[in-house]
């Protein structure tokens, strides 16, 4: 049995190391908070700065009820371009228009923080310093580029917030002889509506709004979750007893 | 029993064998007594194909295989996914409960594998049991490759794109084989359309004929244990096994205790951590499938990654060592084996040594990753061992199968990876031990020092 054991260690314990493929990224950890206040107002951000390009097409507007808004709350404030509450959160741009704008139609965000996630970290870490990273860029047809998201199709929809600002590279020597671009750090050149604080919750309000909207049932499944693990708990020592009582007289 | 529950008994019975298949493969199904933690893994089983047929027959009624675009811009197979995940009452749990299904039945069986391999359930009389589990085991990945085009993400289009591919390596009908697999020239709505119909008919199918093959060929012969010691050979008076007992109520109750243990591990996945960290539901896949953009990594699903390193290890320069083994193959065959052996191995050895100059090592690659699959089969007459349980073969079997499991270990977590020149050594390295763990079973085996083996079952 000694043996037996050591192999299973051995197989269950090598799979544990993470995948690594692609450039590496140093991504802020995102203070998500599925609080109703956080959620709003990552709503509110969402539908007024992302759900003009972007759709969210597999989220339905009565859907936000879950956040504790509601139709009213929803109708009045939430629904610029749609008629009815049970209507998917889609947008009236044309896709082939889009591409010819932005070199790539934007893709709907539905999902957007589940398919972010990598060795790196969460979806969310990604998304949180995406946006927060976009800096001046005369090279760039919007004038916008992004640290995270190299030569991105999309302008800083938040610049308005955030300010603007610049990004400082230096140039390094890999030790082959070749120079490569090493971010340094940005500059804010003009000030927004927020300081860093107030833009940097915001962006955690808007980012956890994502990750609630990647998934709505997250939450309830948790709670099911411990309910379901504690039933089957009592189911194994119920049956392990049983297991006991019939097994008593085999030898 | 009342007179007339009895008379209605009688009625059927005389009607349908439901008394005597009750007690042949429950009430009187004697197996041995001293089954241990690795034989709860083929219950199991069967309990993750209930689900994942119930599952399965759930979400087929709200999952559309449509590959065209909706007016979002987003493939209707795609967004039926999301629909099954938000708007199905209950589809969230229904749709994590089959697509981590997949990944447990993956576990389960390969550790209802492992304990045949430990104990020697596939030597005789139980080889066509061995076989038809090998035959279950090349219907599962089928399945489950086929299913995993169906949510029609980048990685379910991509990892298609390159397993159907591989088909367009072989020599003459490839590139024709691969168009009649994909029905088009590259994976469309008409692949995600005949992959869909394998998947929720045609494979099952196939796939319950061959589980039911597999039970009623156990029953026949009846279960090995860890002592890999034949009960049937001693009985008492009435003819029943002296160390067997009735599978009901002994087994079942047993059984739901470890129902309910792996209920509880499989429930924390589902609640807890359903994507499997990105191994059971890869990040990439909730991006909607691209044709035009292809992934910079394409892995597959952490079941499938030692056969695709395998596939991956057989580079141009490595054929060679292939070569060398098949000649090595071939020669012992002429020197030891009986005339059909000879035969065969003449036959293979004739084509694939000098095939391999003239095809690309592409096929090759695809030959080896089902020669992989395939080489399960042959174990019962590979092993020559006198004892079939591990606790009484010697060091040189316990070796064998420590370094076969390490080297399995390593090319799964290898196919995850990007490959790297460093990698693709290992890999290749773990390939030829792979192999060799089966080619050279013959001579361990009968060399090995073993123990004797006890007469009756013990406790251990």
């Amino acid at each position: 049995m000694k043996f037996l054991r050591t192999l299973a260690l051995v197989a269950f314990a090598a799979p544990l190391a993470s995948f690594a493929s692609g450039p590496e990224l140093h991504l802020d950890k995102a203070p998500v908070s599925f609080e109703n206040k956080s959620l709003q107002n990552g709503a509110k951000l969402f539908v007024n700065y992302c759900l003009n390009c972007h759709g969210a097409s597999y989220l339905r507007y009565n859907r936000l009820k879950d956040i504790g808004l509601s139709e009213d709350q929803i109708r009045d404030n939430l629904m610029f371009t749609a008629d009815k509450v049970g209507e998917q959160m889609k947008v009236a741009l044309q896709r082939d228009e889009a591409k010819q704008w932005f070199g790539v139609a934007p893709p709907d965000l539905t999902v957007i923080a589940r398919a972010r996630a990598s060795e790196f970290g969460s979806g969310a870490d990604w998304l949180y310093t995406y946006l927060r990273s976009f800096y001046q860029d005369e090279k760039r047809p919007t004038g916008w580029n992004n640290v995270v998201f190299e030569n991105v199709g999309m302008p800083h929809v938040l610049w308005e917030l955030q300010g603007q600002q610049v990004a400082h590279f230096a140039e390094k020597d890999d030790g082959h002889g070749n120079k490569t671009k090493h971010f340094e750090g940005f500059e804010l050149v003009k000030p927004g509506k927020m300081d860093k604080a107030q833009f940097d919750q915001n962006v955690a309000d808007l980012v956890s709004f994502i990750v609630w909207m990647g998934e709505p049932a997250q939450q309830t499944r948790k709670q099911i979750g411990f309910f379901v693990i504690a039933v089957l708990s009592l189911l194994a020592v119920v049956s392990f007893l049983l297991k006991k009582a019939y097994w008593k007289d085999v030898h | 029993m009342t007179t007339k529950s009895q008379a209605l008994l009688n009625w059927i019975d005389e009607r349908f064998p439901l008394t005597s298949t009750y007690k042949a493969h429950l009430a009187e199904y004697y197996a041995p007594k001293n089954f241990n933690f690795w034989y709860f893994f083929g219950s199991l089983a069967l309990l993750v194909l209930v689900i994942q047929i119930v599952t399965g027959i759930f979400l087929v009624m709200h999952y559309k295989p449509d590959a065209s675009l909706n007016a979002a811009g987003v493939p209707v197979a795609f967004a039926s996914v999301e629909y099954i995940m938000r708007d199905v009452p209950g589809g969230w749990i229904i749709r994590y409960m089959h697509s981590t299904g997949a990944s447990a039945f993956f576990i389960v069986v390969y550790m209802h594998m492992f304990r045949g391999l430990l104990y020697g359930s596939y030597r005789k009389p139980r080889e066509l049991v061995w076989i038809f589990g090998a035959l279950i085991f090349l219907c599962l990945m089928a399945e489950a490759f086929m299913g995993y085009l169906l949510p029609w993400g980048q990685m379910s289009f991509w990892g298609a794109q390159v397993i159907v591919n591989l088909f367009s390596a072989i020599p003459l009908i490839g590139p024709d084989l691969s168009v009649f697999i994909r029905g088009d020239y590259v994976v469309s709505d008409a692949t995600l359309n005949r992959f869909f119909s394998f998947h929720v008919i045609a494979v099952p199918l196939v796939l319950l004929g061959l589980v039911a093959a597999h039970l009623v060929a156990l029953h026949e012969v009846g279960s090995n244990n860890p002592d890999g010691v034949e009960i049937k050979k001693k009985k008492d008076a009435n003819g029943i096994p002296l160390d067997g007992i009735p599978f009901h109520p002994y087994y079942t109750v047993k059984d739901i205790f470890g129902v309910a243990v792996f209920l509880i591990v499989f429930s924390a996945i589902i609640f807890f951590a359903p994507e499997g960290g990105g191994y059971f539901l890869e990040f990439n896949n909730f991006i909607p499938a691209d044709p035009l953009k292809t992934p910079p990594h394409i892995a597959p699903v952490w079941y499938f990654t030692p056969f695709y390193s395998i596939l991956r290890a057989v580079t141009s320069d490595f054929l060679i060592v292939l070569q060398a083994g098949v000649a090595a193959i071939w020669v012992w065959a002429l020197l030891r084996a009986p005339a059909l052996g000879k035969a065969i191995a003449t036959a293979v050895a004739v084509i694939v040594i000098p095939g391999m100059f003239f095809i690309d090592a592409k096929f090759w690659g695809v030959v080896m990753m089902g020669a992989g699959v395939v080489v399960l089969a042959f174990l019962p007459w590979l092993d020559q061992s006198p004892v079939k349980s591990i606790r009484y073969k010697g060091a040189l079997t316990k070796i064998a199968i420590a370094i076969f499991v390490v080297a399995f270990v390593i090319l799964g977590y290898l196919g995850v990876l990007p490959p790297t020149p460093g990698r693709n050594l290992t890999a290749q390295i773990c390939t030829v031990i792979y192999f060799l763990f089966f080619a050279l079973m013959p001579i361990y085996s009968k060399l090995d020092k073993t123990k004797p083996e006890p007469e009756r079952v013990t406790w251990k």
